[in-house]
C-alpha cells in the first residue's frame, strides 16, 4: 500500500509539474489546498439528481471554508472537484482515475450503484477514501475495500426492514415474493424473504419474472392458489404497475408491497386507480423527517433552488470527511482512512456511524403508501443492522 | 378457484394476441417467403398511435364512453399501420424482391430498428399508461375469473380470424393471394397483379398488428417503444410452431404458445419442487418449439417442407 501511495504521490507530483505548477497545493499565503472529488451524472437523464449531489457537497464545502479550517496548525481550504460520470460505469472509471491523478484526498460519490461499484476499485487501489451519498447496492461495500463507505441505507437493510414491517406492522402471515431476477430485485427479495421468516411469517410462494415482462397472469394465478395476504415485488415500476392491475383482475385479496423501484410517481401514473393502497419503501428519510432537515432546506434553497433527493446526504458526506481530517489533523488519505471508521457524527440526515464494511449503522428506511393517487409518508424505521 | 381453468384462460387470451400477430408473419411468408421482422414494430406503432389518440381524447372528452374512445384510437391506428406496412413493402422489400433471400431479411431487421428509434424519438423512452377508461368488470366462469377486457380480446380475435379465413378462402383477392403464394410467375401469367396482391397482404397484416397492439396495451395498461420486439419474437415462434405460411397454423400456434407459457409458468415451480422456477417460462415455450421442429420440421400444420429456409 505504501508503495502504491508513493507511486500515486509521485504521479501526482509529476502531473503537477507537467501542468506547469498551475495548481500549487500551497499558495503563497501558506494555506493548504485540499482537493475533494465529487462525482455524479451532471449530464443525461439523471442530471437533475447529479447536480443535486454536487450542490449539496458544494454547500458543505463553502460553509467549512467560510468557518475556516485548520489542519496541523496550518490554515486549510477545501477545493471541490466535480466530475460527470453520466451514470455510466465506463465513464465512472475514467473520471475516477482522473480525480486520482489530480491528487484528490477523498471522494464523495458516485450517485448510482452501477457507477459507484466499478469506480470504488480505482479509489481502493489509490488508497483514497470514498463516501457514496446514494448507492444502495449490497455489492458496493461487500468487495472488502477499506476505502468504501456510504451514508445511505443499503438494499439489505431496506429488505430486512420491509420483511419485518410486513409481518409485524401489516400483520401478514402468508407472504408471496416475486422478483425480476436483476441484481437489485433479487437482492432485495432475498432479504425480504429472510426477514419475513425471521419475524415469524411464512413465505408461501417464490416466483420470478424478468425486467421486461408485462404478463404476470400465470405466476399470479399460481400465487392466488396459495392464498397469500401480502405480495412483495422486488423490481421496478414498469413491472409493478401491470402486476398490481393483474392482481386486481384475478381478484387476489392481498396487500401489495414494494421497494424503492416501486415508490415512484411513474408507478402511480401507470397503475392508476389500482395503485391505491400499495405500500413501498425508500432508503433514507424524507427531508422534513431529518433532524436538520428544515435548516438545511432553507440554506440550500436560498442558494440552489429546490432539493431533488440526495443533496443532504452529499452534504453530510463532506462533513464526515472533514471531521475525520480534523481528528487526524491531516488531509493525508491514509490518516483520514484510519479515522473514518471511528466516525460518530450528528449530521443533517441523522447520526452517522459506520460498521466494519463501511455501511451506515442503523440506516433509515421510510415507508410510503399510495392514497388518493399520491405517495403519503407512513413512517421511518431504523434498520437493525 | 380452479387454478388449471384460470391458467387456461390466461393462456388463451395471451395466445389470441400472439395468433393475431403471427398471422401477419405467416401471410407475408406464405406469399414472399420473407420473414418480415419489422412486423412486431408495426404492432408497437399501432399501440403508440392509438394511445396518443386515446390519451388525448380521455383528457379532452372524459364523458365519452371508454369503448368509443378506444374505437377512435383504433380508427386512427389501423390506417396509420396500413400505410406504414405499404410504405415498408414499397421501400424496403419490393426493390429487393429478386435479390438473394438474405438481403430482404437484413432490411427487415433494419426497418425494425428504424421504427423503434422513431417511436423513441416521438414518444420517449418511458412507459406510456393506458387510461383506465374501459369497463373493469370481472366474471366468474366455472371458478375462473375473466375480465371484460380479456373477454373482448378473445371475441375480437375469434371474429378477426374467422373474417380473415373467409377473405382468403372465398374472395377474389383471397384467390389471388393463394395463387401468388403457389407461384408468383404463373399467377402473373394468369393476369393477377402480383405487386398489388403483395401490397394488400402487407396492408392486411399491418391492420391485424395494429389491432393486436391496441389489445396488448389495453390488457397490460401500458405501451413502450420496445414492446414490439419480444411480442414479435413470440408471434414469429408461434407462426413457426403452427407451420409458417399456413393461416390455421398461425392461429393454432399462437393459442398453443400462449397456453404452454401460462401452464408452464404456473406449474413448473410446483412440478420440479422449486428446482426450476417461473423464470423458465420462456424456456418452456421455446423448448416445446424445438421439440416440434425436431419431429415435425414444417410445424404442426405445415404441409410442405420449407425448401429454402
Amino acid at each position: 500500500m505504501t508503495r502504491k501511495l508513493l507511486r500515486c504521490a509521485l504521479t501526482t507530483a509529476a502531473i503537477l509539474l507537467a501542468a506547469g505548477c498551475g495548481q500549487k497545493s500551497e499558495p503563497r499565503d501558506g494555506t493548504l489546498a485540499i482537493r475533494i472529488g465529487q462525482v455524479s451524472p451532471l449530464t443525461g437523464p439523471q442530471a437533475h439528481l447529479g447536480r443535486d449531489n454536487d450542490n449539496g457537497a458544494r454547500l458543505a464545502v463553502d460553509e467549512i471554508n467560510a468557518q475556516g479550517l485548520t489542519l496541523g496548525g496550518k490554515p486549510a481550504r477545501i477545493e471541490l472537484r466535480s466530475e460527470d460520470d453520466a451514470a455510466d460505469p465506463k465513464t465512472a472509471t475514467t473520471v475516477a482515475q482522473k480525480l486520482v491523478d489530480e491528487g484528490v484526498v477523498a471522494v464523495v460519490g458516485h450517485l448510482n450503484s452501477g457507477a459507484t461499484i466499478p469506480a470504488s476499485k480505482i479509489y481502493a487501489d489509490a488508497g483514497i477514501p470514498q463516501i457514496s451519498p446514494s448507492a444502495t447496492a449490497i455489492a458496493y461495500t461487500a468487495q472488502g475495500f477499506r476505502t468504501a463507505f456510504r451514508v445511505m441505507t443499503n438494499d439489505a437493510q431496506q429488505g430486512s426492514v420491509l420483511g419485518r414491517y410486513a409481518v409485524q406492522k401489516l400483520g401478514a402471515r402468508r407472504v408471496a415474493i416475486i422478483d425480476d431476477r436483476t441484481a437489485y430485485g433479487q437482492g432485495l427479495a432475498d432479504e425480504v424473504a429472510k426477514a419475513v421468516s425471521a419475524a415469524g411469517g411464512e413465505v408461501v410462494a417464490r416466483e420470478y419474472t424478468s425486467d421486461r415482462a408485462t404478463d404476470f397472469m400465470a405466476i399470479l394465478t399460481s400465487i392466488k392458489a396459495k392464498s397469500p395476504d401480502l405480495v412483495f415485488f422486488g423490481g421496478m415500476d414498469p413491472q409493478a404497475a401491470p402486476m398490481v392491475k393483474q392482481l386486481k383482475q384475478l381478484g387476489v385479496n392481498a396487500r401489495f408491497l414494494g421497494g424503492d423501484g416501486v415508490q415512484t410517481p411513474k408507478f402511480v401514473e401507470l397503475a392508476g386507480a389500482e395503485a391505491e393502497g400499495t405500500i413501498a419503501s425508500n432508503p433514507g428519510l424524507p427531508l422534513d423527517a431529518m433532524p436538520g432537515g428544515a435548516a438545511f432546506k432553507s440554506k440550500f434553497e436560498a442558494k440552489y433552488g429546490k432539493i431533488q433527493n440526495y443533496a443532504p446526504y452529499a452534504y453530510d458526506a463532506v462533513y464526515v470527511l472533514v471531521e475525520a481530517m480534523r481528528r487526524a489533523q491531516s488531509s493525508e488519505p491514509a490518516k483520514v482512512l484510519a479515522e473514518l471508521p471511528k466516525t460518530d457524527y450528528q449530521g443533517v440526515t441523522g447520526r452517522i456511524r459506520f460498521d466494519a464494511k463501511g455501511d451506515i449503522t442503523g440506516g433509515a428506511v421510510t415507508l410510503y403508501q399510495v392514497r388518493d393517487g399520491k405517495w403519503v409518508t407512513l413512517e421511518t424505521v431504523q434498520s437493525a443492522q | 378457484m380452479d387454478v388449471f381453468l384460470q391458467q387456461l384462460v390466461n393462456g388463451l387470451v395471451l395466445g389470441s394476441v400472439y395468433a393475431l400477430v403471427a398471422l401477419g408473419y405467416t401471410m407475408v411468408y406464405g406469399i414472399l417467403e420473407l420473414i418480415n421482422f419489422a412486423h412486431g414494430e408495426i404492432t408497437m406503432m399501432g399501440a403508440m398511435v392509438a394511445l396518443a389518440v386515446i390519451g388525448a381524447l380521455a383528457l379532452a372528452a372524459p364523458a365519452l364512453p371508454g369503448v368509443v374512445i378506444v374505437g377512435a384510437g383504433l380508427a386512427l391506428a389501423i390506417p396509420v399501420c396500413m400505410a406504414l406496412g405499404l410504405l415498408i413493402e414499397r421501400v424496403a422489400y419490393r426493390p429487393l424482391r429478386n435479390a438473394p433471400r438474405l438481403a430482404p431479411l437484413i432490411t427487415a431487421i433494419g426497418v425494425s430498428i428504424i421504427l423503434q428509434n422513431v417511436a423513441m424519438l416521438i414518444w420517449g423512452k418511458q412507459y406510456i399508461p393506458f387510461p383506465a377508461i374501459l369497463p373493469q368488470g370481472r366474471h366468474d366462469v366455472l371458478g375462473a375469473s375473466i375480465t371484460d377486457v380479456q373477454l373482448a380480446i378473445l371475441l375480437l380475435a375469434v371474429v378477426i380470424m374467422a373474417g380473415l379465413t373467409l377473405l382468403v378462402g372465398k374472395t377474389r383477392l383471397g384467390r389471388a393471394m393463394r395463387a401468388t403464394a403457389q407461384s408468383r410467375q404463373v399467377a402473373s401469367l394468369m393476369g393477377v397483379d402480383v405487386d398489388r396482391v403483395i401490397a394488400a397482404t402487407f396492408v392486411i397484416g399491418s391492420a391485424l398488428a395494429a389491432i393486436a397492439g391496441v389489445m396488448v396495451s389495453a390488457y397490460y395498461g401500458l405501451a413502450h417503444y420496445y414492446m414490439g420486439f419480444l411480442l414479435g419474437l413470440k408471434a414469429f415462434s408461434a407462426a413457426v410452431l403452427g407451420g409458417i405460411g399456413n393461416l390455421a397454423g398461425a392461429m393454432l400456434g399462437g393459442l398453443l404458445l400462449g397456453v404452454i407459457e401460462a401452464l408452464g409458468a404456473g406449474y413448473i415451480g410446483d412440478l420440479t419442487g422449486g428446482f426450476l422456477g417461473s423464470h423458465y417460462q420462456d424456456v418452456f415455450a421455446f423448448f416445446v418449439l424445438i421439440l416440434v421442429l425436431v419431429f415435425r420440421p414444417s410445424g404442426l400444420l405445415g404441409e410442405r417442407l420449407a425448401e429454402r429456409a
